[in-house]
Protein backbone atom coordinates (compact mmCIF):
# COMPACT_ATOMS: atom_id res chain seq x y z
CA UNK A 1 0.00 0.00 0.00
CA UNK A 2 3.19 2.41 0.79
CA UNK A 3 4.73 1.82 -2.33
CA UNK A 4 1.46 2.06 -4.89
CA UNK A 5 1.41 5.53 -2.42
CA UNK A 6 4.69 6.47 -2.76
CA UNK A 7 4.76 5.14 -6.79
CA UNK A 8 1.46 7.70 -7.33
CA UNK A 9 3.42 10.78 -5.18
CA UNK A 10 5.85 10.46 -7.61
CA UNK A 11 3.55 10.36 -11.06
CA UNK A 12 1.89 13.09 -9.60
CA UNK A 13 5.25 15.04 -9.61
CA UNK A 14 6.23 13.76 -12.66
CA UNK A 15 2.91 15.03 -13.87
CA UNK A 16 3.07 18.37 -12.87
CA UNK A 17 6.32 18.79 -14.64
CA UNK A 18 4.30 17.96 -17.90
CA UNK A 19 1.75 20.59 -16.96
CA UNK A 20 4.03 23.18 -16.97
CA UNK A 21 5.84 21.93 -19.95
CA UNK A 22 2.33 22.00 -21.57
CA UNK A 23 1.16 25.37 -20.46
CA UNK A 24 3.82 27.27 -21.23
CA UNK A 25 3.95 25.41 -24.98
CA UNK A 26 4.14 27.54 -27.59
CA UNK A 27 4.14 25.99 -31.47
CA UNK A 28 6.66 27.32 -33.59
CA UNK A 29 5.00 29.83 -36.55
CA UNK A 30 7.57 29.14 -38.39
CA UNK A 31 10.01 26.29 -39.48
CA UNK A 32 13.59 26.59 -37.60
CA UNK A 33 17.25 27.28 -39.34
CA UNK A 34 17.59 23.13 -39.45
CA UNK A 35 13.96 22.14 -40.67
CA UNK A 36 13.90 25.25 -43.01
CA UNK A 37 17.38 24.03 -44.99
CA UNK A 38 16.16 20.45 -44.99
CA UNK A 39 12.67 21.85 -46.33
CA UNK A 40 14.67 24.01 -49.70
CA UNK A 41 17.58 21.59 -50.47
CA UNK A 42 15.70 18.41 -50.68
CA UNK A 43 14.66 18.45 -53.92
CA UNK A 44 17.05 20.29 -55.66
CA UNK A 45 20.30 18.81 -53.72
CA UNK A 46 18.98 15.22 -53.24
CA UNK A 47 15.89 14.69 -55.63
CA UNK A 48 13.65 12.90 -52.55
CA UNK A 49 9.96 13.86 -52.58
CA UNK A 50 9.77 12.72 -48.97
CA UNK A 51 11.65 14.44 -47.24
CA UNK A 52 11.80 12.47 -44.15
CA UNK A 53 13.07 9.87 -45.74
CA UNK A 54 15.75 12.41 -47.52
CA UNK A 55 16.82 13.29 -43.68
CA UNK A 56 17.00 9.60 -42.24
CA UNK A 57 18.99 8.25 -45.61
CA UNK A 58 21.10 10.57 -46.37
CA UNK A 59 21.16 13.90 -43.95
CA UNK A 60 21.14 11.63 -40.98
CA UNK A 61 22.80 8.44 -42.89
CA UNK A 62 25.26 7.70 -40.51
CA UNK A 63 22.48 7.91 -37.35
CA UNK A 64 20.63 5.37 -38.97
CA UNK A 65 23.57 2.85 -39.85
CA UNK A 66 23.99 2.89 -36.56
CA UNK A 67 20.24 2.11 -35.84
CA UNK A 68 20.29 -0.48 -37.85
CA UNK A 69 23.03 -1.66 -36.10
CA UNK A 70 21.64 -1.64 -32.75
CA UNK A 71 19.16 -3.33 -33.99
CA UNK A 72 21.07 -5.99 -35.38
CA UNK A 73 22.78 -6.47 -31.68
CA UNK A 74 19.58 -6.56 -30.21
CA UNK A 75 18.27 -9.50 -32.65
CA UNK A 76 21.72 -10.88 -31.74
CA UNK A 77 21.27 -11.05 -28.10
CA UNK A 78 17.72 -12.27 -28.17
CA UNK A 79 19.12 -14.91 -30.08
CA UNK A 80 22.08 -15.59 -28.16
CA UNK A 81 20.09 -15.27 -24.70
CA UNK A 82 17.07 -17.42 -25.64
CA UNK A 83 19.54 -20.02 -27.24
CA UNK A 84 21.14 -20.88 -24.20
CA UNK A 85 20.25 -24.08 -22.63
CA UNK A 86 17.20 -25.81 -24.77
CA UNK A 87 17.17 -28.09 -27.39
CA UNK A 88 14.51 -27.48 -30.38
CA UNK A 89 12.88 -29.48 -32.47
CA UNK A 90 10.81 -32.09 -30.71
CA UNK A 91 6.84 -30.94 -31.10
CA UNK A 92 5.33 -29.99 -28.46
CA UNK A 93 2.37 -31.83 -26.42
CA UNK A 94 -1.38 -31.24 -26.08
CA UNK A 95 -1.07 -27.59 -27.97
CA UNK A 96 -4.50 -26.71 -29.08
CA UNK A 97 -5.15 -26.70 -32.87
CA UNK A 98 -5.26 -23.59 -34.55
CA UNK A 99 -7.88 -22.61 -36.03
CA UNK A 100 -8.96 -23.39 -40.03
CA UNK A 101 -9.63 -19.89 -40.60
CA UNK A 102 -6.13 -18.64 -39.49
CA UNK A 103 -4.40 -21.84 -41.26
CA UNK A 104 -6.16 -21.13 -44.47
CA UNK A 105 -5.94 -17.40 -44.23
CA UNK A 106 -2.57 -17.04 -43.76
CA UNK A 107 -1.67 -18.71 -46.58
CA UNK A 108 -3.09 -16.13 -48.21
CA UNK A 109 -2.63 -13.46 -46.61
CA UNK A 110 1.50 -14.44 -46.10
CA UNK A 111 2.16 -13.55 -49.95
CA UNK A 112 0.11 -10.03 -49.92
CA UNK A 113 1.68 -8.85 -47.04
CA UNK A 114 5.21 -9.74 -48.35
CA UNK A 115 4.40 -7.69 -51.64
CA UNK A 116 2.66 -4.74 -49.67
CA UNK A 117 6.51 -4.26 -47.26
CA UNK A 118 8.23 -4.16 -50.28
CA UNK A 119 6.10 -2.08 -52.12
CA UNK A 120 6.27 0.15 -49.06
CA UNK A 121 9.89 0.29 -48.73
CA UNK A 122 10.32 0.55 -52.71
CA UNK A 123 8.36 4.05 -52.89
CA UNK A 124 9.73 5.24 -49.36
CA UNK A 125 11.50 7.93 -51.33
CA UNK A 126 7.77 9.25 -52.71
CA UNK A 127 5.19 8.32 -50.18
CA UNK A 128 4.96 8.16 -46.35
CA UNK A 129 6.72 4.71 -45.61
CA UNK A 130 10.38 3.47 -46.05
CA UNK A 131 12.96 0.48 -45.31
CA UNK A 132 11.82 0.47 -41.17
CA UNK A 133 7.95 0.47 -42.00
CA UNK A 134 8.54 -1.58 -44.91
CA UNK A 135 10.48 -4.43 -43.00
CA UNK A 136 8.13 -4.55 -39.71
CA UNK A 137 5.21 -5.34 -42.29
CA UNK A 138 7.24 -8.22 -43.54
CA UNK A 139 7.94 -9.14 -39.98
CA UNK A 140 4.56 -8.68 -39.35
CA UNK A 141 3.90 -11.48 -42.48
CA UNK A 142 6.62 -13.84 -40.20
CA UNK A 143 4.29 -13.51 -37.06
CA UNK A 144 1.12 -14.34 -38.69
CA UNK A 145 3.14 -17.98 -40.73
CA UNK A 146 4.19 -18.47 -36.49
CA UNK A 147 0.88 -17.68 -35.22
CA UNK A 148 -0.90 -20.27 -37.79
CA UNK A 149 1.77 -22.85 -37.47
CA UNK A 150 3.67 -22.15 -34.12
CA UNK A 151 5.79 -25.07 -34.47
CA UNK A 152 7.37 -23.87 -38.16
CA UNK A 153 10.91 -23.49 -38.11
CA UNK A 154 12.49 -20.79 -40.51
CA UNK A 155 15.58 -21.38 -41.94
CA UNK A 156 18.00 -19.33 -39.67
CA UNK A 157 20.48 -19.35 -42.59
CA UNK A 158 18.22 -18.17 -44.98
CA UNK A 159 17.48 -14.40 -42.06
CA UNK A 160 21.20 -14.78 -41.54
CA UNK A 161 22.30 -14.29 -44.92
CA UNK A 162 19.37 -11.92 -45.70
CA UNK A 163 20.34 -10.02 -43.25
CA UNK A 164 24.38 -9.96 -43.25
CA UNK A 165 24.27 -9.40 -47.36
CA UNK A 166 21.82 -6.07 -46.73
CA UNK A 167 24.22 -4.81 -43.86
CA UNK A 168 27.56 -5.39 -45.95
CA UNK A 169 25.64 -3.75 -49.00
CA UNK A 170 24.84 -0.88 -47.39
CA UNK A 171 28.31 -0.17 -45.86
CA UNK A 172 29.77 -0.78 -49.18
CA UNK A 173 27.24 1.86 -50.91
CA UNK A 174 27.80 4.01 -48.07
CA UNK A 175 31.64 3.77 -49.23
CA UNK A 176 31.07 4.25 -52.96
CA UNK A 177 30.04 7.97 -51.79
CA UNK A 178 33.05 8.72 -50.09
CA UNK A 179 34.82 7.82 -53.71
CA UNK A 180 31.85 9.33 -56.19
CA UNK A 181 30.46 11.57 -54.35
CA UNK A 182 30.57 14.31 -51.84
CA UNK A 183 30.76 12.07 -48.30
CA UNK A 184 30.06 8.56 -46.76
CA UNK A 185 26.27 7.75 -47.57
CA UNK A 186 26.04 10.24 -49.99
CA UNK A 187 22.59 9.46 -52.19
CA UNK A 188 24.54 11.51 -55.19
CA UNK A 189 26.34 7.82 -56.65
CA UNK A 190 23.60 7.74 -58.64
CA UNK A 191 21.56 10.20 -60.96
CA UNK A 192 18.87 12.04 -59.39
CA UNK A 193 16.28 11.64 -61.99
CA UNK A 194 13.13 13.51 -62.02
CA UNK A 195 11.49 14.53 -58.79
CA UNK A 196 8.25 11.85 -57.77
CA UNK A 197 9.30 9.54 -60.32
CA UNK A 198 10.43 5.90 -58.87
CA UNK A 199 13.95 5.57 -60.34
CA UNK A 200 15.25 8.94 -58.48
CA UNK A 201 16.77 10.39 -55.44
CA UNK A 202 19.82 8.70 -56.32
CA UNK A 203 20.83 5.88 -54.52
CA UNK A 204 18.21 6.46 -51.70
CA UNK A 205 15.93 3.68 -52.83
CA UNK A 206 18.77 1.68 -52.75
CA UNK A 207 19.43 2.00 -49.63
CA UNK A 208 15.82 1.64 -48.26
CA UNK A 209 15.13 -1.64 -50.19
CA UNK A 210 18.92 -2.59 -48.14
CA UNK A 211 17.19 -1.34 -44.82
CA UNK A 212 13.74 -3.02 -45.47
CA UNK A 213 15.48 -6.14 -46.38
CA UNK A 214 17.83 -5.54 -42.96
CA UNK A 215 15.07 -4.71 -40.24
CA UNK A 216 12.81 -7.21 -42.06
CA UNK A 217 14.81 -10.16 -41.37
CA UNK A 218 16.08 -9.12 -37.92
CA UNK A 219 12.63 -8.41 -36.35
CA UNK A 220 11.83 -11.57 -38.04
CA UNK A 221 14.84 -13.45 -36.21
CA UNK A 222 13.75 -11.51 -33.08
CA UNK A 223 9.98 -13.36 -33.60
CA UNK A 224 11.39 -16.38 -34.77
CA UNK A 225 13.77 -16.99 -31.49
CA UNK A 226 11.18 -16.18 -29.08
CA UNK A 227 8.55 -18.77 -30.60
CA UNK A 228 11.03 -21.41 -30.50
CA UNK A 229 11.38 -20.80 -26.92
CA UNK A 230 8.32 -20.30 -26.35
CA UNK A 231 7.63 -23.95 -27.32
CA UNK A 232 10.25 -25.29 -25.45
CA UNK A 233 9.22 -23.61 -22.70
CA UNK A 234 5.91 -25.15 -22.71
CA UNK A 235 7.20 -28.75 -23.44
CA UNK A 236 9.43 -28.42 -20.10
CA UNK A 237 6.61 -27.25 -17.79
CA UNK B 1 -7.99 27.48 -26.92
CA UNK B 2 -5.87 24.37 -27.04
CA UNK B 3 -5.25 23.25 -30.80
CA UNK B 4 -4.56 19.44 -32.10
CA UNK B 5 -1.08 19.86 -30.64
CA UNK B 6 -1.60 20.55 -27.20
CA UNK B 7 -4.24 17.84 -27.25
CA UNK B 8 -1.43 15.11 -28.78
CA UNK B 9 1.26 16.21 -26.35
CA UNK B 10 -1.45 15.83 -23.52
CA UNK B 11 -2.48 12.55 -24.67
CA UNK B 12 1.16 11.64 -25.11
CA UNK B 13 1.89 12.97 -21.65
CA UNK B 14 -1.18 11.09 -20.28
CA UNK B 15 0.03 7.79 -21.89
CA UNK B 16 3.63 8.46 -20.44
CA UNK B 17 2.33 8.84 -16.80
CA UNK B 18 -0.23 5.75 -17.30
CA UNK B 19 3.47 3.97 -18.25
CA UNK B 20 4.97 4.76 -15.35
CA UNK B 21 2.47 4.58 -13.05
CA UNK B 22 2.35 0.80 -14.60
CA UNK B 23 6.15 0.13 -14.56
CA UNK B 24 6.39 1.24 -10.50
CA UNK B 25 2.86 -0.68 -8.99
CA UNK B 26 3.19 -4.13 -11.90
CA UNK B 27 4.46 -6.92 -10.02
CA UNK B 28 4.54 -9.39 -12.95
CA UNK B 29 7.09 -9.21 -15.52
CA UNK B 30 5.16 -8.64 -18.70
CA UNK B 31 3.22 -6.08 -17.73
CA UNK B 32 5.87 -3.84 -17.08
CA UNK B 33 6.93 -4.69 -20.31
CA UNK B 34 3.57 -3.38 -21.68
CA UNK B 35 3.76 -0.53 -19.06
CA UNK B 36 7.20 0.12 -20.29
CA UNK B 37 5.72 0.14 -24.22
CA UNK B 38 2.83 2.45 -23.46
CA UNK B 39 5.37 5.12 -21.53
CA UNK B 40 7.54 4.57 -25.14
CA UNK B 41 4.51 5.09 -27.06
CA UNK B 42 3.32 8.26 -25.02
CA UNK B 43 7.29 9.92 -25.32
CA UNK B 44 7.20 9.45 -29.39
CA UNK B 45 3.24 11.03 -29.65
CA UNK B 46 4.97 13.70 -27.81
CA UNK B 47 7.73 14.37 -29.80
CA UNK B 48 5.61 13.92 -32.96
CA UNK B 49 3.27 16.91 -31.27
CA UNK B 50 6.04 19.03 -31.36
CA UNK B 51 6.46 19.29 -34.83
CA UNK B 52 2.99 19.98 -35.68
CA UNK B 53 1.88 23.32 -37.22
CA UNK B 54 -1.11 24.66 -37.56
CA UNK B 55 -2.25 24.83 -41.47
CA UNK B 56 0.08 22.71 -42.71
CA UNK B 57 0.50 19.84 -44.43
CA UNK B 58 2.58 16.58 -44.50
CA UNK B 59 6.62 17.06 -45.81
CA UNK B 60 6.23 14.86 -48.70
CA UNK B 61 6.60 16.54 -52.40
CA UNK B 62 4.18 16.16 -54.70
CA UNK B 63 1.71 18.06 -58.00
CA UNK B 64 -0.04 19.83 -54.99
CA UNK B 65 3.13 21.11 -53.01
CA UNK B 66 6.16 22.64 -55.53
CA UNK B 67 9.77 22.30 -53.74
CA UNK B 68 9.67 26.28 -53.85
CA UNK B 69 6.98 26.58 -51.55
CA UNK B 70 7.70 23.57 -49.19
CA UNK B 71 9.56 25.65 -46.86
CA UNK B 72 6.40 27.73 -45.93
CA UNK B 73 3.89 24.85 -46.46
CA UNK B 74 5.03 21.39 -44.78
CA UNK B 75 5.39 20.86 -40.91
CA UNK B 76 8.60 20.11 -39.39
CA UNK B 77 10.13 17.23 -40.69
CA UNK B 78 12.61 16.51 -37.88
CA UNK B 79 10.69 14.93 -34.66
CA UNK B 80 9.10 12.54 -37.50
CA UNK B 81 12.45 11.44 -38.47
CA UNK B 82 13.78 11.26 -34.63
CA UNK B 83 10.43 9.22 -33.68
CA UNK B 84 11.20 6.93 -36.70
CA UNK B 85 14.34 5.91 -35.12
CA UNK B 86 13.15 5.57 -31.60
CA UNK B 87 10.32 3.36 -32.62
CA UNK B 88 12.70 0.93 -34.26
CA UNK B 89 15.06 1.00 -30.84
CA UNK B 90 11.62 0.38 -29.15
CA UNK B 91 10.94 -2.66 -31.28
CA UNK B 92 14.81 -4.07 -29.90
CA UNK B 93 14.27 -3.03 -26.75
CA UNK B 94 10.85 -4.47 -25.91
CA UNK B 95 12.29 -7.55 -27.45
CA UNK B 96 15.23 -7.50 -25.30
CA UNK B 97 12.74 -7.30 -22.00
CA UNK B 98 11.02 -10.01 -23.31
CA UNK B 99 13.40 -12.43 -24.03
CA UNK B 100 15.08 -12.16 -20.76
CA UNK B 101 11.65 -12.21 -19.27
CA UNK B 102 11.27 -15.59 -20.83
CA UNK B 103 14.80 -16.67 -19.78
CA UNK B 104 13.90 -15.61 -15.67
CA UNK B 105 10.50 -17.24 -16.38
CA UNK B 106 12.06 -20.70 -17.40
CA UNK B 107 14.56 -20.42 -14.38
CA UNK B 108 12.29 -19.68 -11.71
CA UNK B 109 8.85 -20.56 -13.15
CA UNK B 110 7.22 -17.53 -11.92
CA UNK B 111 6.98 -14.24 -13.33
CA UNK B 112 6.79 -12.06 -10.39
CA UNK B 113 9.57 -9.65 -9.65
CA UNK B 114 9.09 -9.74 -5.71
CA UNK B 115 10.67 -13.12 -6.66
CA UNK B 116 13.48 -12.79 -7.68
CA UNK B 117 15.28 -11.58 -4.82
CA UNK B 118 19.21 -12.61 -5.86
CA UNK B 119 19.92 -8.66 -6.20
CA UNK B 120 18.70 -7.88 -2.71
CA UNK B 121 21.49 -6.61 0.05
Amino acid sequence: MVKRFIALVLVLAVGGLFAVLLATYAPDAELNQTARYYAQRTAQDLGAANIVTAIIVTYRGLDTLGEVTVLFLAATIVGLVLSQGGQSGTPARGRVPVGELLTTGSRYLAPLILLLGVYVFVNGHLTPGGGFQGGAIIASGTLLLLLADPLRRFGHRLIAAVESVAGVVYVLIGLLGLILAGGFLDNRILPTGALGALFSAGAIPLIYVLIGLKVGAEVSSMLVSLAETDAETREEA
Amino acid sequence: MPGIAQLAMATGFLLILIGFYGALTRRNLLRMIVAFTVAGTGVNVVIVSIGYMHGRTAPILDATLAASDAAARIIDPLPQALVLTAIVIGVGITALMLAYALRLYSQKRTLDIGRFTELKG
